[in-house]
């Protein structure tokens, strides 16, 4: 049969625009992602001695909730699957190959808690699939080099002991310190940035005191502090404990030059306010996201939008705790990344385009904190800024401080 | 108690146990994977509790034992998965026997207590800095999963549920003959009445300890296995709570029942899951409520309800034969 | 020398608490002759009740009064529907049970009040006492009412007709049946004072390590330790074992060197092995010497 010269051109230019077509365009897909939604899993402590973390979870939860009712990211929904690891390391191994081998989630995101991590830690490099935006500031999530799947998000602990450690330096040369720390990954972590950060003036600790979750009061450690003559108090609790140190210290009449609580014990209303506000005055942390309770927020768009969220999505969320921000935050970071991988949902472009976020700025950070990755630089936000409780609330003071850490450094 | 099940019953178990894995995805060969090693340590605190009366709540720092010899041996001294089995057995064997020794004077309450104090330190021992060089602190220790032998046509999960299998079924046919025979029944004379045990002639002091080790013995092979399945071991993985989980397997499945011990390990794994499934944020409670239902629906156990099902299954399968006798 | 009475004093608050919830270790063991594992959350569950009461208004001493009552009807209330139907099963079963009513409990308090730390107010307030930095006049508060329990407890079981027949009915449950006691509803009633008990140790404790529903566990497993050094027979052994392992925990953790602060615990609880070894039944309990 006589091929018709127009029928060969229709064609042929049809399969010239076909050839033409961008790569973005095209759909590519790993387990989990379709056309209509992306699956995700996530691993929170819901029961078990870390449970107030649960908040963070539910947070993100609501998020993609609302994302979902607007349509979700380039017309997929975003479906959520979270399991609950009792802070156990052997049930988060349990949950995450579920998740992995049964649910075929794309990725996992924001699974919690430094133990729960470490035991999937190569489990989910070895898959090769993306365990993204790690809840918890541990130093060793961002080792592109040996574990390229594995991310975190929050300033790592050891930035913060870093940044501790600058402004001691410059502002106490000369004081005595003392710490007191939690005895686990997070606390030991915290404690090696301080050291590292006073490099050879590390002599400065005069005492530290570990604790452990199941010790009913931290009492009997901060009277041993105390003794040690220190005039420098840092305080690397979780909130119970750092509440109860901070009440302990003016309970026994210590008032030392300066008293630091870190960052995941600073919140109003989980830690200061049982503490007591007067015994709080004058208490320095470091902040990188904007706080709930602050009045000096008031009218920020940002912290407005915030709040309507949480009314409408998550309306029991405890807005003085920090974990509701954290949350919120944490998970419009990720809807960057999405957005940024369009059509190509693959694990390894979900990877790439996390290393790929250039000054993101994410309405309730503070302001003037970006969040920048690169292939080397598996560490999303290393900025914080210090703050200073004057009694009633913090107060904002200095300029935004980097306590970058080499990557791949740290136990 | 139950020694044992009929021969048939067992072939068939097993026969079901080969062909599971084929069957199933690799997740679920895992998760049944860890119900044979949840299993195995719950006959080892059967030894000591069921058998023996000696009521243990730091079962826990045993297992830990096993995980942790079977950890270093793997990730320092590069030892093969297969020879951590035994050392992690014998190293358990001497701390459970060298801490039955002082338990000897120590009964129901106090013993409880002294077991408790044992599980509760373990985990604080483990990260202590003296240590942190071996046992990698807060940290812990991650392990590679062994690969199958060449040749044989199964991937590394499935691998490891049939390993797993061989050693349950190993360590069960030994408890068995264990129970079975002269030490057993001295075993059970001491759980009964120690002092007419005494005067039988009967060593109570040796076989106390001796039960003490055994039953270390057991849970520590378990917990080096479970090192190999999870492939991590930290000292958190080892709290009280897991004491408290061989404790409600154990009850679950039948104390003094060594097939119930498998029951036991299926709820141990799956209900918790199951609750959670139901509601989350009520999962602690919907366990705690299923529970007290299996604790009142059957007291004995798993075993003691499978024992009064086949008693009446098997008198009603007699009273035709009997009825027929009388029939003029 | 100062950091010395500090420590001791320290470990006597802290022990404060261990021995108050000592005291319903005991009272349940009396009664039931088992180690209730749900005691704490039991305790915390009042407690929590305690504070809802206070967040509508109530004045403390009302609700703290209130809170005492939910605890008792609760406690009856779990002996009747929980326990008496297993009461024949092995001792074992009944460990299960109380696990069970530990999860039920803890799960529940944290899905209506929610995990974050809240704060319960103390009634003697938090002042330092005298005006030292030794000691606050809640811990001080808290010492005098574990004392006052303790001889209210004394008092009730050695020269009331109801504290008497308790005692038969854990001892001698068939005897006692046959001189006309109503065995079941005596346990019943053991089961309501501890809650009870539990009740109270539970608002003096949450002042000082604050409210939430994971509070109690490490403290009831001191508690247990602190029962069983003293002498489960023995409900004064039991707050001085208590107080005991307060002061003990807090001078080996700062005293022992190398290890002393890592492991603090474990030193208290080889210390109450220890103890055990060389006197099985607790330093104050009597030994039981049964018939063969």
């Amino acid at each position: 049969m006589k091929i018709r010269r127009r029928d060969f051109c229709v064609t042929a230019a049809a399969g010239l625009a076909l050839l033409n077509t961008p790569a973005w365009a095209q759909k590519k897909y790993d387990p989990g992602a379709t056309d209509r939604e992306i699956k995700i899993g996530g691993i929170m402590p819901f029961s078990g001695p870390a449970s107030a973390y649960a908040a963070i979870g539910k947070t993100e939860a609501a998020y993609f909730n609302m994302l979902n009712d607007k349509g979700g990211i380039n017309g997929r929904k975003i479906n959520l699957i979270q399991y609950d690891d009792g802070y156990s390391p052997p049930k988060a191994v349990e949950q995450a190959r579920k998740l992995v081998e049964s649910d075929e989630v794309l990725f996992i995101f924001q699974s919690l808690g430094t133990p729960s991590n470490s035991a999937i830690h190569k489990y989910m490099n070895a898959k090769k699939v993306p365990q993204l935006f790690v809840a918890t500031g541990a130093t060793k999530w961002g080792d592109p080099e040996h574990f390229p799947w594995t991310m975190g998000w929050q300033p790592n602990y050891q930035s913060e002991g870093r940044i501790y450690a600058k402004y001691i330096m410059a502002n106490h040369p000369n004081g005595k310190i003392a710490v007191l720390y939690q005895n686990d990954d997070y606390g030991k972590d915290l404690l090696q940035g301080l050291k590292d950060g006073l490099g050879g003036k590390a002599s400065m600790i005069v005492a530290t005191a570990p604790y452990e979750t199941s010790d009913p009061t931290v009492d009997s450690q901060v009277v041993n502090l105390k003794s040690s003559g220190a005039d420098i108090f840092i305080n690397v609790a979780t909130p119970k404990f750092a509440a109860q140190a901070v009440r302990k210290v003016g309970e026994i009449g210590w008032k030392p030059a300066l008293n630091i609580v870190n960052n995941v014990g600073n919140s109003v209303g989980g830690v200061l306010k049982p503490a007591g506000f007067e015994n709080a005055k004058d208490v320095v942390s470091t902040f990188y996201h904007k706080d709930g309770t602050d009045p000096t927020w008031k009218n920020d768009p940002a912290m407005k939008e915030w709040n309507a969220f949480l009314d409408k999505y998550y309306p029991d969320a405890d807005r003085t705790s920090t974990y509701a921000v954290y949350g919120y935050a944490a998970a419009q970071t990720l809807e960057q990344v999405l957005k940024q991988c369009g059509d190509n949902l693959t694990r390894e472009n979900v990877m790439k385009q996390a290393a790929n976020l250039k000054n993101l700025e994410i309405g309730v950070m503070l302001p003037g904190i970006k969040i920048n990755t690169a292939p080397n630089d598996f560490f999303p936000i290393e900025q914080m800024q210090l703050a200073r409780f004057n009694g009633e609330r913090w107060v904002l003071f200095g300029d935004v401080i980097s306590g970058e850490v080499g990557a791949g450094s740290g136990s | 108690m139950h020694l044992g099940l009929p021969p048939w019953a067992v072939g068939g178990a097993v026969a079901v146990a080969l062909v599971l894995p084929l069957l199933f995805k690799n997740f679920l060969v895992f998760q049944l994977t860890l119900v044979m090693i949840y299993s195995i340590a719950i006959l080892g605190l059967n030894l000591l509790t069921g058998f023996n009366g000696q009521f243990s709540l730091g079962h826990s720092a045993f297992y830990a034992i096993g995980a942790y010899t079977a950890a270093i041996l793997m990730d320092r001294f590069d030892l093969a998965y297969y020879w951590t089995l035994p050392v992690a057995g014998m190293a358990c064997f001497v701390f459970g026997f060298l801490f039955g020794l002082p338990a000897l004077r120590l009964e129901g309450v106090y013993l409880a207590l002294a077991t408790f104090a044992l599980a509760v330190a373990t985990p604080q021992i483990l990260k202590s800095s003296p240590l942190e060089p071996f046992t990698g602190g807060v940290q812990g220790i991650v392990i590679l999963k062994p690969d199958p032998p060449a040749g044989l046509p199964v991937n590394a999960d499935q691998w490891l549920y049939y390993f797993t299998l061989a050693v349950l079924l190993l360590m069960f046919a030994g408890a068995v003959n264990l129970v079975r025979g002269r030490t057993g029944r001295a075993m059970l004379a001491i759980r009964e009445h120690p002092t007419a045990a005494r005067l039988m002639g009967i060593n109570t002091a040796l076989y106390k300890s001796l039960t003490f080790g055994v039953s270390a013995l057991y849970t520590g092979i378990a917990g080096a296995l479970g090192a190999i399945a999870v492939q991590f071991v930290a000292p958190d993985s080892f709290t009280f709570l897991l004491s408290v989980s061989l404790l409600v397997g154990l009850v679950i499945g039948g104390v003094g029942s060594i097939p119930g011990c498998i029951v036991g390990g299926l709820f141990v794994l799956f209900v918790p899951n199951l609750a959670e499934h139901v509601s989350k944020g009520l999962a602690g409670a919907i366990y705690g409520a299923i529970l007290l239902l299996v604790i009142y629906l059957m007291p004995s156990g798993a075993a003691g309800f499978a024992r009064l099902i086949w008693a009446r299954v098997s008198s009603r399968a007699l009273k035709p034969s009997v009825t027929e006798g009388r029939t003029p | 020398m100062e950091l010395f009475l500090h420590q001791v004093l320290a470990g006597l608050a802290t022990g404060g608490i261990y021995a108050c919830l000592a005291l319903a270790v005991v009272m349940i063991y009396q009664a039931i002759d088992n180690f209730n594992f749900a005691q704490g959350e039991m305790a915390m569950f009042s407690t929590f009740i305690a504070w809802q009461l206070l967040q509508w208004g109530m004045p403390f001493w009302a609700a703290a009064l209130a809170a005492g009552v939910v605890a008792f009807a609760g406690g009856v209330a779990i002996e009747r529907i929980v326990f008496k139907p297993i009461r024949t099963a092995s001792p074992l079963s009944h460990v299960v049970a109380f696990i069970a009513l530990f999860a039920i409990l803890n799960s529940t308090a944290g899905f209506i009040w929610d995990f974050n730390v809240k704060t319960f107010p103390s009634p003697f307030g938090s002042r330092p006492l005298l005006g030292s930095g030794l000691i606050s006049t809640h811990d001080a508060g808290m010492i005098v009412v574990t004392v006052a329990l303790l001889a209210f407890l004394y008092g009730f079981f050695r020269y009331t007709r109801i504290g008497l027949a308790m005692r038969a009915a854990a001892a001698h449950p068939a005897s006692a049946q046959l001189v006309g006691i109503r065995v079941g509803w005596m346990m019943a009633l053991g089961w309501g004072m501890a809650a009870a008990i539990g009740a109270v140790a539970g608002m003096m404790i949450a002042p000082v390590v604050f409210l939430e529903p994971n509070m109690m566990l490490g403290i009831l497993l001191y508690g247990f330790a602190g029962a069983v050094v003293g002498g489960l027979s023995s409900p004064g052994g039991a707050v001085a074992g208590g107080f005991a392992v307060g002061v003990i925990e807090n001078l080996a953790g700062t005293f022992v060197p190398f290890v002393g602060r890592e492991l603090k615990l474990t030193i208290a609880l080889v210390l109450i092995v220890g103890v055990l070894m060389i006197r099985p039944s607790g330093l104050f309990g009597r030994t039981v010497v049964s018939r063969v």
